[in-house]
């Protein structure tokens, strides 16, 4: 039984306040305080007054990009700069504004991918009926029930978003979809019957849904079932229960990508993209199951978990980052290879203002962790792991961060006060309810029809 | 895997998988060297159970992908930009470099086509599982439903075995 000891609850909960009060200086300083760019934004409302001036810069901006469509976002980035230097700062403005706003999403959606990554592995592991893993399967739970704090940060995003507190996803602004506004966007209008603020908000809400309350059947039945005398009958629950889920998470991985962070560059898509970022999401979250799992076993509360458990779990992480470099791959190339001006900005600014970053984030998921766990030894040993788990996950939140913030902030990115906050906020978060989960029931399933074969696992 | 022919060994016939893997733990711990182990199909723990060295393969298998990746970069190149530049899909930048994208799928299969290739040939090879060797099979049962214990000839080595469950036991 795991003990959520008062030193782990009080660093927990610390981590939780610290991230909170970064976060609050830093919405109240526009996001600005540690880095170069000064920001106008002081408050809330001024905030909105500097982004409703940009949304009529931005339509200037829209006009030219009909009449040049090869310029776009990349474009709008640089003219944005420039803009800046000769003093007229208004899409710059907009993208400040956003800043804090689009800051606390890459954290949102990197603690999402830990969460609902877990419980899509969990759901495999019922559906699979696979035996090496039912040793483990209460951490996996511990972290999947994780998942509905993050779908609330993103829930609070989307509302907070209709009500144009902020514009991360652009076609949110008043008027874009209106041909009488001079604001009028018409792709985005014929977007209109999917990218609209009602059904946003309530497809969100349907994600909190289904994979809150999958999360949470599971669990239930997990600890129904170690109150039976035999746990047979509920293996079969389990496992229907799993299939389920599964199906309408190939559904919902999709277009959750698509409407948190796809909608961002608004005239832009990709058919890969949702399964480009649900493999970033599930790479982060088989690092963070593999690195609790090594935690839990240091402090010997995994008896039952071996050497091999260990190696499987790192060959998925190996796996998955090879996988997710696949589908990151086939969508640049497809891309670079037609070259045609409705797909090309996406990349324009990635390889512009961001390209450090991105080289960076490239080299961290797929150079570093394939040569480390390249080998069968790695695999098994707790440094080599560590080692490549660190650079997966900091790769992994520098990708989030350059999905999201190019379209939302563009030129004004940067690291302050709420990237680094919301990170401790939802770290301190993480920390206490998988912890807390952890301790709530024993951590070996009593009555699991395949928890000798775990016991018994080897390769 | 290699030859036996100049040590005399004794060999013993089981029916059972589990009773090999026993057996040789059994006869190890008695201090009796287990020279080789014939199975119709790999056995789970064996190589734990009989003290095998661990295989090199795997770095071989690295340095063939290296190779593969060197070769792809090499034809690449040579193809593509030396030997015959065009024009294709509006890039004609012809340096390797800006092309590379449009490589990747070739440097990535050439990676592994050498490293599998060459890594199967050198398993067969350093197996002598080429074509024209000699069988190195002692008896074909142990091909079909027998597993078979060769362990080297000594005092107390055919009732050690014996006690082991073997079925039948031959000296050579």
């Amino acid at each position: 039984m795991f003990v959520f000891t008062k030193k782990a609850k009080l660093f927990a909960g610390a981590l939780t306040l610290v991230g909170l009060v970064m976060m609050v200086i830093g919405f109240n300083t526009g996001g600005h305080e540690l880095d170069s760019h000064d920001g106008h934004a002081t408050e809330m409302h001024a905030m909105d007054a500097h982004a409703e001036e940009a949304h009529a810069d931005h339509s200037k901006e829209d006009h030219s990009e009909e009449a040049h469509p090869e310029a776009a976002h990349a474009e709008h980035a640089e003219e944005a700069h420039a803009d800046h230097e000769e003093g007229h700062g208004g899409h710059e403005d907009h993208g400040a504004a956003n800043r804090p706003w689009a800051a606390f999403m890459v954290n949102t959606i990197f603690f999402l991918g830990i969460g609902i990554g877990t419980l899509f592995f969990l759901a495999i592991q019922y559906a699979a009926q696979a035996g090496w893993s039912a040793g483990i399967l209460r951490v996996m739970e511990a972290v999947a029930l994780f998942v509905s704090i993050p779908l609330l940060g993103m829930l609070f995003l989307a509302i907070t978003g209709s009500m144009d507190l902020h514009h991360i996803w652009h076609w949110m602004q008043d008027g874009i979809m209106d041909p009488t506004s001079p604001n009028y966007d018409s792709i985005i209008a014929g977007k209109e019957a999917y990218l609209n603020d009602t059904f946003f908000t309530l497809r969100t809400v349907a994600y909190l849904i289904i994979w809150g309350g999958a999360a949470y059947l599971l669990r239930r039945n997990s600890l129904k079932e170690d109150a039976l005398p035999e746990g047979q009958t509920i293996f079969f629950t389990q496992r229907k229960l799993a299939a389920i889920f599964i199906v309408l998470y190939a559904v919902t991985s999709s277009t959750s990508a698509w409407d948190w962070i796809m909608s961002i560059d608004t005239h832009w898509f990709s058919t890969l993209f949702g399964w480009y970022t649900f493999a970033g999401m599930f790479v982060t979250a088989l690092t963070v199951l593999n690195v609790l799992v090594m935690f839990l076993r240091v402090q010997n509360y995994l008896p039952w978990v071996n050497d091999n458990h260990q190696h499987d779990l790192s060959k998925f992480m190996f796996a998955f980052s090879v996988f997710w470099t696949y589908l990151w791959f086939s969508q640049y190339m497809l891309i670079w290879y037609s070259n045609i001006p409705e797909e090309t900005p996406y990349y324009l600014a990635r390889f512009g203002e961001f390209k450090p970053l991105f080289i960076t984030m490239l080299v961290l998921n797929f150079f570093m962790p394939v040569l480390v766990l390249m080998s069968r030894d790695s695999k098994r040993i707790m440094g080599f792991i560590m080692l490549a788990a660190v650079f997966v996950l900091a790769g992994h939140w520098m990708d989030h961060y350059i999905m999201i913030m190019p379209g939302s902030v563009g030129y004004h990115y940067g690291f302050g006060w709420v990237e680094i906050g919301g990170f401790l906020f939802y770290a301190g978060l993480f920390l206490y309810v998988v912890q807390r989960n952890l301790a709530a029931a024993p951590l070996r399933l009593k009555n699991h029809a395949l928890i000798h074969e775990s016991k018994l696992f080897h390769q | 895997m290699a030859h036996t022919e100049h040590t005399p060994v004794v060999r013993a016939l089981y029916l059972d998988d589990d009773v090999v893997l026993d057996a040789v733990k059994d006869l190890r711990g008695k201090g009796i060297k287990v020279k080789e182990v014939y199975s119709p199909f790999p056995i789970h723990g064996l190589d734990k159970a009989m003290g095998l060295k661990e295989t090199r393969i795997a770095m071989a298998a690295f340095m063939y992908g290296l190779i593969g990746l060197s070769v792809a970069i090499l034809i690449t190149s040579y193809m593509m930009n030396i030997d015959w530049p065009q024009n294709i899909g509006g890039k004609p930048s012809m340096t390797w470099g800006k092309n590379m994208p449009a490589f990747v799928p070739i440097i990535f299969e050439l990676t592994v086509f050498f490293a599998a290739h060459l890594m199967v040939w050198t398993f067969l090879i350093i197996n002598k599982l080429y074509p024209g060797a000699a069988p190195q099979n002692p008896d074909p049962r142990t091909t079909d439903h027998h597993f078979m214990i060769e362990v080297a000839a000594g005092d107390g080595v055919v009732d050690a075995l014996k006690a082991t469950g073997a079925i039948e036991i031959a000296e050579a």
